[in-house]
């Protein structure tokens, strides 16, 4: 079989893939049959309710729960004594889960119970007595970095830095990337720009909150059904903290209703294990979108300096930055990747990124869609485009000047292979939107963004019916389409009809380890174990086919979805299709089936260029986004459909983050808007219809050219905005969300100070 | 917690002042029901009053229109005479939540809300409605102003609660609007609004003018200085930047997640100054 020389067929042309067929789930979302978190019972079932610290930061000096456990209809109060001891990686894990000695932000899971009823339960929660000694807290990042900061943990001492301090501090570690000499690089500019900026935590704004139905037998053996992005991960990571044999415990993926990062790691689905082992009954435990809110991972705050230089003639001659990310209780905000995607999108020989990971008294921060990204390129391309005004030179025209490239050594070190950002760029500009006349009080904004994208562990089982249809479990949960695209991938490379392949996300006890769906890794990854799932499968049907014609196997090939006898039999026999040696595969050596168990590399970077009009209200503050282009590079778009949604979806996500959502905490260090009235996501009516163009650039690296498109989309529009609404305002805009008062007291200062002028 | 659904005001009445414990009218629900959820309320009692006929009527008298307190929003805006009549309070109660949302919520349960940002208030008191409260001493009428003390606080005696309310006749040349300060463009709370009613004589001079604001103090406030800034004028550009100015300085809001101090001074004279031009070509027929 002439597998490998399919291996890279790149140029060749697809039947399946390509096409806008309707999702297999889409019939069952609207019509309320899909199951999500919250939608499974179980006999016996109890309530599980968690008592969270109303404290930002305090010291717990004990927890007394028996008034909670007299009161009739409770059946279990756990606390992290309930839990295995974590000294590894789960360390923070747990205590996130469930606080231990400290409670480090309003709405730390102190205790939970199990009871009969909501009502019991809430009511329990009530009587649990906790002697909280409360302490200074901080939330702010640059508070937290200052030196009189009130220390979240004692033993926290910044790595990174040489030689190590010799106090703690609220810096978890810092980190720096680059290369060149930038003060060389700065010296050789004409026009330098400089600039602070600072954005607000925004949350993933799932529309599902976080819900499982956890259930342990006396046997130790447990189940357990939640929401979640990656459940191979909730299994390992919840047997851990339970202290239970990974294969004792199974979990099952629901439906999800949105995750954007956010669902993956743990958060309830341990509670509800550990009540449920301790009560002897199956536990539900659905959050509040309070609770979501308040102790959830939304992104990291950030405080960001920005200085680029550039001559007059638009070649940029050095970049600089410093990232402050907080991201929350624990050390692990995604500075990192905020630090190295910085100046990505650029050809430049004189870089130097500092970020430092800073935490503060606020709930875990959690991976959002690009992580860390969307921050550093809201200061880098603000600056960009400001470097463009300054020099009088077209934005698109001035980053097309020097967008990176094939050969490109990039920013975080490696040199790219073939990248598409040339092509967003090029396609922005030819775009209608770029022509359309502006008004007054309106303004255009450009910026590009990058994402690394990822492969990882990844598992496929593709079994073939006697009836010719195919059943495909996957590992990965599908949160954008994928099972869809999956489907097209087998039917293509199989060579039958779509409508023939279901695809499930099969349950930890079915498959090898899958990583998390993130990472924009699903329909490459999960999409490449799929294509070699479904060759792996054509190997064994050409065997039955060979042994059916009693020829060698090798003597078969497999066109269009049959086998055919080749060389020096071809022609000897009807080609046979897939259904016909199904149908015999009993007689022929039992069930036919192709499998893919691989860590999957070679997962493309991915560009994108937006393109925003906006107009500003100048008496009120208020923006409207008047007409918005994404342009991305997806390699090559499986299932266009899904492609745009992406793109639309991390657009719209972007606006929301630009213009309202943020979290607000008061000088008691409480969050003030934890729901969806005064934590603002858009509703329908403030977007346009948002405008896309596929860009298809083949990544060497899948067998299709697929490169992940989930995340870049989030990763222009905050800089995008900004662009469009400081020329609108005619003031530079220099923190998210760009808030009607934030915006009005822009304008109002600029007038002050000698009329508008960005 | 008892719930009761009885047929007449009196009913209710009487069930409202017997409670010894927390009693709360549920209208629509759409306030109540999410505070119960929330557990911000506990009450003891809930009475509906959506079975009572005469609170469920839209009815003309004396020209102007009684709105009995569980009349729902969609109601009033497919109620063509009315619309006609007060386009400013049926565009305010078509604000309120969602399109599912006003198909619960009432413009009387929106008062005894008693929130400063309620958006059909400011509508309301700019129109110069009445509303009748049935208690155990009998009936009586206050002006819509009078029913908010305080956020969360009306001044309603107990066992009393709204049966309806009163929107006079206009006279011609008559216009009202009422607009609003939200950072999306629906599902929201006012971050400022501001309504306005306005009647001009045959030569365009204004004769009669009230002027409401939202959300920019303790309660929906009647600002006489912005309307006496229009009353004898043409209503042109330097009567409405004086109303404007008027209205900024009656306000005296918070600093809060909706917004600043600062932003809602300023908006409520833009928002007060915008409402009147939009109440003035309603007045002159060009809207």
């Amino acid at each position: 079989m002439p597998l490998d020389a399919r291996l890279d067929a790149q140029d060749r042309s697809f039947k399946v893939v390509g096409t806008r067929p309707s999702r297999p789930d889409g019939i069952d979302k609207v019509t309320g049959r899909a199951r999500f978190g919250a939608d499974m019972s179980a006999p016996g079932m109890l309530v599980g309710k968690v008592l969270r610290s109303p404290h930002p930061h305090a010291r717990i000096r004990s927890i007394d729960a028996s008034a909670a456990e007299a009161l009739p209809g409770v059946k279990a109060v756990v606390t992290q004594a309930d839990f295995a001891t974590q000294d590894g990686d789960l360390h923070d894990t747990l205590i996130n889960v469930m606080a231990g000695d400290k409670a480090l932000y309003e709405g730390h899971a102190v205790a939970a119970v199990a009871a009969t009823t909501t009502a019991i339960a809430q009511k329990a929660l009530k009587l649990i007595e906790v002697d909280y000694e409360v302490l200074p807290h901080v939330t702010d990042v640059d508070a937290a970095m200052a030196p009189d900061a009130p220390l979240l943990h004692d033993d926290m001492v910044t790595q990174g830095v040489e030689p190590a301090p010799s106090k703690p501090s609220n810096v978890a570690q810092r980190h720096e990337f680059g290369h060149g000499d930038v003060e060389a690089g700065f010296a050789q500019a004409e026009v330098i720009v400089e600039r602070a900026f600072k954005t607000e935590a925004a949350h993933q704004g799932y529309i599902e909150p976080h819900a499982c139905l956890a259930s342990v037998g006396p046997d130790g053996q447990g189940e357990l059904w939640c929401c979640t992005q990656g459940h191979y991960m909730v299994r390992n990571t919840c047997a851990e903290l339970l202290g239970m044999d990974i294969s004792k415990l199974r979990v099952t993926a629901s439906e999800i209703g949105g995750g954007f990062g956010g669902k993956t790691t743990v958060f309830v689905e341990p509670v509800a294990l550990a009540l449920s082992r301790k009560a002897g009954h199956p536990v539900k435990i659905v959050m509040t979108r309070s609770e979501v809110f308040r102790a959830t991972g939304p992104t990291s705050s950030s405080s960001i300096w920005v200085k680029v230089g550039a001559t007059k003639d638009g070649r940029i001659t050095a970049g600089q930055a410093e990232l402050r990310y907080q991201g929350g209780a624990f050390a692990g905000s995604p500075v990192e990747f905020g630090a190295m995607s910085a100046f990505a999108c650029y050809d430049l020989e004189h870089i130097n990124v500092v970020g430092y990971d800073v935490v503060a008294n606020r709930p875990k921060q959690a991976a959002y869609r690009a992580p860390g990204a969307p921050m550093s390129a809201f200061a880098i391309e603000s600056v960009i485009s400001e470097v463009a005004d300054k020099i009088g030179m077209d934005p698109v025209d001035f980053r097309l000047k020097n967008a990176a490239k094939e050969g490109t050594e990039s920013a975080y070190g490696p040199t790219y292979g073939r990248i598409g950002l040339i092509e967003t760029l090029e396609a922005a500009k030819a775009h209608p939107n770029y022509q359309a006349p502006l008004g007054p009080n309106q303004g255009r904004g450009v910026a590009c963004g990058f994402w690394f994208n990822f492969g990882g562990q990844t598992c496929v089982n593709l079994n073939i019916n006697v009836d010719g249809t195919v059943a495909l479990a996957l590992g990965t949960p599908d949160i954008g389409g994928s099972r869809a695209s999956m489907c097209q991938m087998a039917a293509e490379e199989l060579g039958i009809a779509y409508d023939n392949v279901r695809a499930i996300v099969a349950d930890t006890s079915s498959l090898g380890y899958n990583d998390i769906t993130e990472g924009s890794r699903t329909t490459f990854s999960s999409g490449l174990a799929t294509i070699e799932a479904a060759r792996d499968a054509i190997t064994r049907l050409c065997e039955r086919a060979a042994i059916m014609w009693g020829i060698p196997a090798d003597a078969v090939v497999w066109e269009n979805g049959h086998a055919k006898p080749a060389g020096p039999n071809a022609g000897d026999f009807e080609p046979l299709s897939l259904a016909e040696i199904a149908k015999v595969s009993g007689s022929t050596g039992g069930p036919i089936a192709g499998h893919c168990e691989v860590n999957a590399e070679g997962a493309g970077v991915s560009f994108a260029t937006h393109l925003v009009d906006v107009e500003v209200d100048p008496e009120t503050g208020a923006t409207e986004v008047l007409r918005y282009l994404v342009v991305q590079d997806a390699g090559k778009a499986i299932h266009p459909s899904y492609v745009e949604g992406q793109y639309q979806g991390g657009a719209v996500q972007g606006i929301g983050w630009a213009l309202n959502e943020e979290y607000i905490y008061g000088e008691d260090g409480r969050l003030q808007n934890p729901g969806f009235l005064d934590y603002r996501i858009p509703v329908a009516s403030d977007v346009p219809m948002i405008d896309t163009v596929i860009v298809e650039i083949p990544n060497p690296g899948h067998p299709y050219g697929v490169r992940g498109v989930g995340e870049t989309s989030i990763v222009p529009p905050l800089a995008a905005i900004a662009n469009a609404v400081s020329h609108a305002a005619g003031v530079r805009m220099t923190q998210v969300p760009m808030s009607p008062p934030r915006i009005l007291k822009a304008i109002d200062e600029a007038k002050a100070n000698g009329g508008p002028g960005a | 917690m008892r719930y009761e659904a009885p047929d007449t005001t009196e009913a209710a009445v009487q069930l409202l002042a017997a409670e010894t414990g927390l009693a709360r009218v549920l209208a629509g629900g759409t306030d109540l029901l999410v505070q119960l959820r929330s557990g911000m309320v506990d009450p003891d009692l809930v009475v509906d009053i959506k079975r009572i006929e005469v609170m469920r009527q839209i009815s003309e008298e004396d020209g102007g229109f009684r709105i009995g307190a569980a009349v729902s929003s969609a109601e009033l805006g497919e109620h063509a005479a009315l619309s006609a009549a007060w386009p400013g309070v049926v565009e305010a109660a078509e604000l309120i939540g969602s399109t599912q949302i006003q198909g619960r919520c009432t413009m009387v349960g929106n008062l005894c809300n008693a929130s400063p940002a309620a958006d059909s208030v400011p509508a309301m008191v700019a129109a110069a409605a009445m509303v009748t409260l049935v208690g155990p001493d009998g009936r009586r009428e206050l002006p819509a102003e009078a029913v908010a003390e305080a956020p969360g606080k009306t001044s309603l005696q107990k066992g009393e609660l709204v049966e309806s309310v009163f929107l006079p006749k206009r006279p011609p040349r008559s216009g009202d609007a009422y607009l609003r300060f939200i950072p999306r463009t629906e599902m929201d709370i006012a971050v400022v609004g501001a309504g306005v009613s306005l009647t001009l004589d045959e030569q365009g001079t204004c004769q009669t003018a009230r002027v409401s604001l939202g959300a920019v103090a303790p309660r929906v406030l009647l600002v006489e200085d912005s309307a006496n800034c229009l009353i004898g004028t043409k209503v042109g550009a330097a009567a409405l930047e004086a109303l404007a100015a008027a209205a900024s300085a009656a306000c005296s809001p918070i600093d809060d997640k909706r917004g600043t101090v600062e932003f809602r001074i300023k908006v409520a004279g833009v928002l007060a100054r915008r409402a009147a031009e939009k109440a003035l070509e309603r007045a002159k027929g060009t809207a």
